[in-house]
């Protein structure tokens, strides 16, 4: 367990620098300068000296170098436009980000899969119908829409729920986002879930425990679940990567303090490190939970063994 | 003449009737929005000239001048008096000695010259710098020349020297928010990002990022009785239709309104009387690369103007949220010419001169937009149909807000359509069209004119107020005549304002810039 464990976090190091590289070379070609952005109308000796400031005046190639070494140690770089450390920025953007993925991540999981599971256990018939067109809707709705109507919907017109903001941090101002970026995985985690039950209910271990005369109780509780929880996790596992990016909307939508709005901010403002440090931060949450979810497979299914 | 037309323009009246007949009420909460994005920049004003920005810093900071929006000008803030000597080269400020900062110290003259001297930081590149830049000496600080500005002196504690390299109100230099005055000591420390310092009415208390900054009252503001409110918070809510609907559900005070909820507001009973309109200094136009050969030539450049129909582009798509420009002076500048009429749309006449200028068969130009609703591809979309009447063909090029500044700013383009600041200050503004202003600080067409520059020159020199505007309106009406741009329209500012908040001004050079000193909200708001 611990060599793979090793192994993968190892595995992680080529793909954290590609995602460096490729982000620090894309943000070196596009079109417009920090520099001139900020200095305005100032003349070439003042660009000059914040260039210098800012370590523009160097090579790209001796950059990365720099940006990287820097990096080993911890240290995300400083941004152009505030002068904060990145780390210090994306920290307090970083625990609204985690609670709004997983309130929407709870969401999906508790409405979703047992939705799949119930439309699985009777399929064609109306729970299934209900189940799929809901699914279908889930998945086809866009985000910035279902906001505003939820909002309308809890906030304007029955006075639940506040309509946007992140207040205390509290539950009250978490369900309407969460619910909003949570939609579509559970759309997705209704689908999947009904298309791994309904295959293994066909399988033959589970015709086996049957004419074994298990109950069908036993059967979907032993056999049934245990085996479609791993199509699910990997599913799960992929979605909480794309609810990083989805956050995006949601988080401008409602006003939420979130990793997603700062990367978009940074983008605008051609704030280069801070885009580096948003992005990178994602990628490592989404290898961190993949990874995780590569050790829950072994514990669901002990069959899985870590070669 | 300003008030006058604010209040032709404002359909706030019985707001502010009732401002007038009641006594402000202390305590309660002001909610405010910051309507342009989606994070406050930085909690160092110095480093962001974001309009989003300064809205919170208006109840944070103070800077040496305010902006008076009942008179239309500048305004003495943080000093008592200013004496001119030295041919009005020479300002010798008396400054306030009961403005407290939010730590308890007393503001002096060194909080001054520190305060400029950091913004004319070179290696920074702060925004302020390019007012800043108007004290003698300043520029050779911001190159890294000199320590200390030379033109700032200290006399006493609470009197202050500016040498200034020319003649100008300085009140239109020092009034915004990117010359606030910060506290020498504070200002210099790491924690000032994180916990900032100021002169204003409110005092920091907490920054979300990405969602809001809470400000409450600062007990020692030097104006007596005020500020009324408790608190402030200041939401960032870039989305218009979840401002609509945290607005129609009492969750904000003030929402800044786009086009299509103008429309929507005005024909809605309950919300029309909410809503509050000013003329701002902005003028939206496209701008004409005169290297272009087609664009070299003045009977082109006018052949635009009038072969676009701009009436019907201002009523039809900008929904009437805009007011027709004439020339570049907008409406609420004090050398407005009321007497000057726009260009008529007139295709005959434009394809007269088109024929005149060589281009009876007209010819193809790029035209570089971005997407703003206002002034962006859906104007850019309605008007190529009416060029191409007179056989002028437009090829679109698409970019995004940021990119088109510098496209501006680096004269990249053959033709752009953009919104550029054409106020408060009227020779500031006609000065981006003086032949020695450099294209990336605003001769972005790099007009050249001799007599232009001479009229302007002499309007700069003008001891006599009336004098100077006799000869600002004098260069509008030249700059008129040459087109250098299709005037397009001067900006409508458009927010709608809660019946409870009360003290709203009609600020000219940004509706959401309120003095917050001001605000006060009655019983009826729903904010504890």
């Amino acid at each position: 367990m611990l060599s793979f464990l090793f192994r993968r976090l190892l595995q992680t190091i080529p793909t954290v620098l590609a995602v460096v590289l490729l982000v620090f070379v894309l943000f070196s070609v596009v079109p417009g300068s920090i520099v001139s952005s900020m200095s305005d109308d100032a003349d070439p000796q003042v660009e000059m000296r914040l260039k210098k400031q800012l370590g523009l005046d160097e090579p790209v190639y001796m950059r990365f170098g720099s940006y990287i070494a820097k990096l080993a140690t911890g240290d995300f770089g400083t941004s152009f436009r505030t002068r904060e450390p990145i780390t210090a920025m994306i920290a307090k953007r970083a625990w609204p980000t985690l609670q709004l993925i997983f309130a929407a991540m709870a969401f999906a999981i508790l409405i979703g899969v047992p939705l799949g599971f119930i439309a699985a256990l009777k399929p064609g018939g109306i729970v299934d119908t209900i189940a799929m067109v809901v699914a279908v809707s889930g998945l086809s709705i866009a985000k910035f829409w279902l906001g505003l109507v939820l909002m309308y919907l809890f906030a304007l017109k029955l006075g639940w729920l506040p309509s946007f903001g992140y207040g205390d941090g509290g539950l009250k101002f978490l369900l309407l986002p969460a619910a909003t970026l949570g939609v579509s995985p559970m759309a997705l985690f209704a689908r999947t879930t009904r298309a791994a039950v309904l295959e293994i209910m066909t399988a033959d271990f589970v015709r086996t425990a049957r004419s074994k005369g298990m109950s069908e109780t036993r059967v979907v509780k032993w056999h049934v679940m245990r085996n479609a929880l791993v199509i699910i996790l990997t599913t799960v596992g992929l979605q909480f990567g794309g609810l990083m990016g989805q956050a995006v909307v949601v988080e401008k939508l409602f006003s939420w303090p979130g990793i997603g709005s700062l990367l978009v901010d940074s983008v605008l403002q051609r704030d280069i490190p801070a885009v580096q440090g948003s992005i990178l931060v994602v990628v490592l949450a989404f290898l961190a939970i993949n990874l995780l979810i590569d050790v829950l497979y072994g514990v669901i299914d002990p069959r899985i063994r870590y070669v | 003449m300003f008030r006058m037309i604010a209040i032709v323009a404002g359909v706030g009246l019985a707001l502010a009737g009732s401002v007038e007949a009641q006594t402000p009420r202390k305590g309660g909460t002001i909610r405010m929005t910051a309507p342009y994005g989606s994070s406050f920049t930085s909690l160092d004003i110095h480093t962001t000239q974001r309009a989003q920005d300064e809205i919170y810093a208006k109840a944070l900071h103070r800077s040496l001048y305010i902006w008076n929006s009942a008179e239309g000008k500048p305004v003495l803030e943080l000093a008592k008096e200013d004496v001119v000597s030295g041919g009005g080269l020479v300002h010798t400020f008396k400054l306030r000695d009961d403005a407290y900062f939010h730590s308890g110290r007393k503001m002096t003259a060194d909080d001054v010259i520190w305060s400029y001297n950091r913004i004319m930081d070179g290696a920074k590149a702060f925004p302020g710098a390019r007012y800043v830049r108007v004290i003698e000496g300043a520029a050779a600080v911001e190159k890294g020349q000199a320590k200390e500005i030379s033109g700032l002196k200290k006399i006493d504690d609470f009197t202050i020297e500016m040498k200034l390299t020319e003649k100008v109100d300085p009140g239109f230099y020092f009034f915004t928010a990117l010359t606030s005055i910060y506290p020498a000591d504070e200002g210099a420390k790491e924690s000032f990002i994180q916990k900032p310092i100021g002169l204003g009415p409110f005092k920091f208390v907490e920054h979300v990022p990405g969602s809001r900054i809470v400000l409450e009252r600062w007990d020692r503001f030097y104006k007596s009785g005020k500020p009324y409110a408790d608190k402030v918070i200041v939401s960032v809510m870039g989305e218009a239709a979840a401002r609509d609907v945290a607005f129609r559900n009492k969750e904000i005070d003030t929402s800044v309104l786009g086009p299509a909820q103008y429309v929507a507001y005005q024909s809605d009973a309950n919300l029309k009387g909410t809503i509050v309109e000013v003329a701002e200094v902005f003028t939206r136009y496209m701008g004409m690369n005169p290297s272009f050969k087609p664009f070299a030539d003045k009977r082109v450049r006018q052949a635009i103007n009038y072969a676009i129909d701009t009436d019907l582009i201002i009523n039809k798509l900008v929904k009437g949220k805009a007011y027709r420009a004439t020339s570049w002076l907008p409406l609420t500048a004090p050398a407005y010419d009321k007497a000057m009429k726009p260009y008529a749309y007139d295709p005959a006449k434009a394809k007269q001169l088109l024929t005149e200028a060589g281009y009876a068969s007209g010819f193809e130009f790029e035209w570089t937009t971005s997407q703003n609703e206002s002034w962006g591809l859906p104007i850019v979309s309605a008007v190529i149909p009416m060029l191409d009447k007179i056989g002028i063909k437009a090829k679109v090029k698409q970019v995004e807000t940021a990119v088109l500044a510098e496209v501006v700013r680096s004269g990249d383009y053959q033709a752009f359509i953009y919104s550029q600041a054409s106020g408060p200050d009227p020779l500031a503004a006609l000065k981006c069209f003086h032949s020695s202003t450099p294209q990336p600080a605003c001769n972005y067409m790099t007009f050249k004119n001799a007599e232009f520059d001479k009229i302007v020159d002499e309007a700069a020199q003008a001891d006599d107020p009336a004098k100077r505007i006799q000869l600002l309106q004098k260069a509008n009406a030249l700059l008129y005549e040459e087109a250098p741009v299709w005037f397009f329209n001067y900006n409508k500012a458009v927010m709608a304002v809660q019946p409870w908040l009360k003290g709203v001004q009609l600020n000219a050079t940004e509706l959401t810039h309120q003095n917050v000193e001001d605000l006060w909200v009655d019983e009826t708001s729903p904010a504890k």
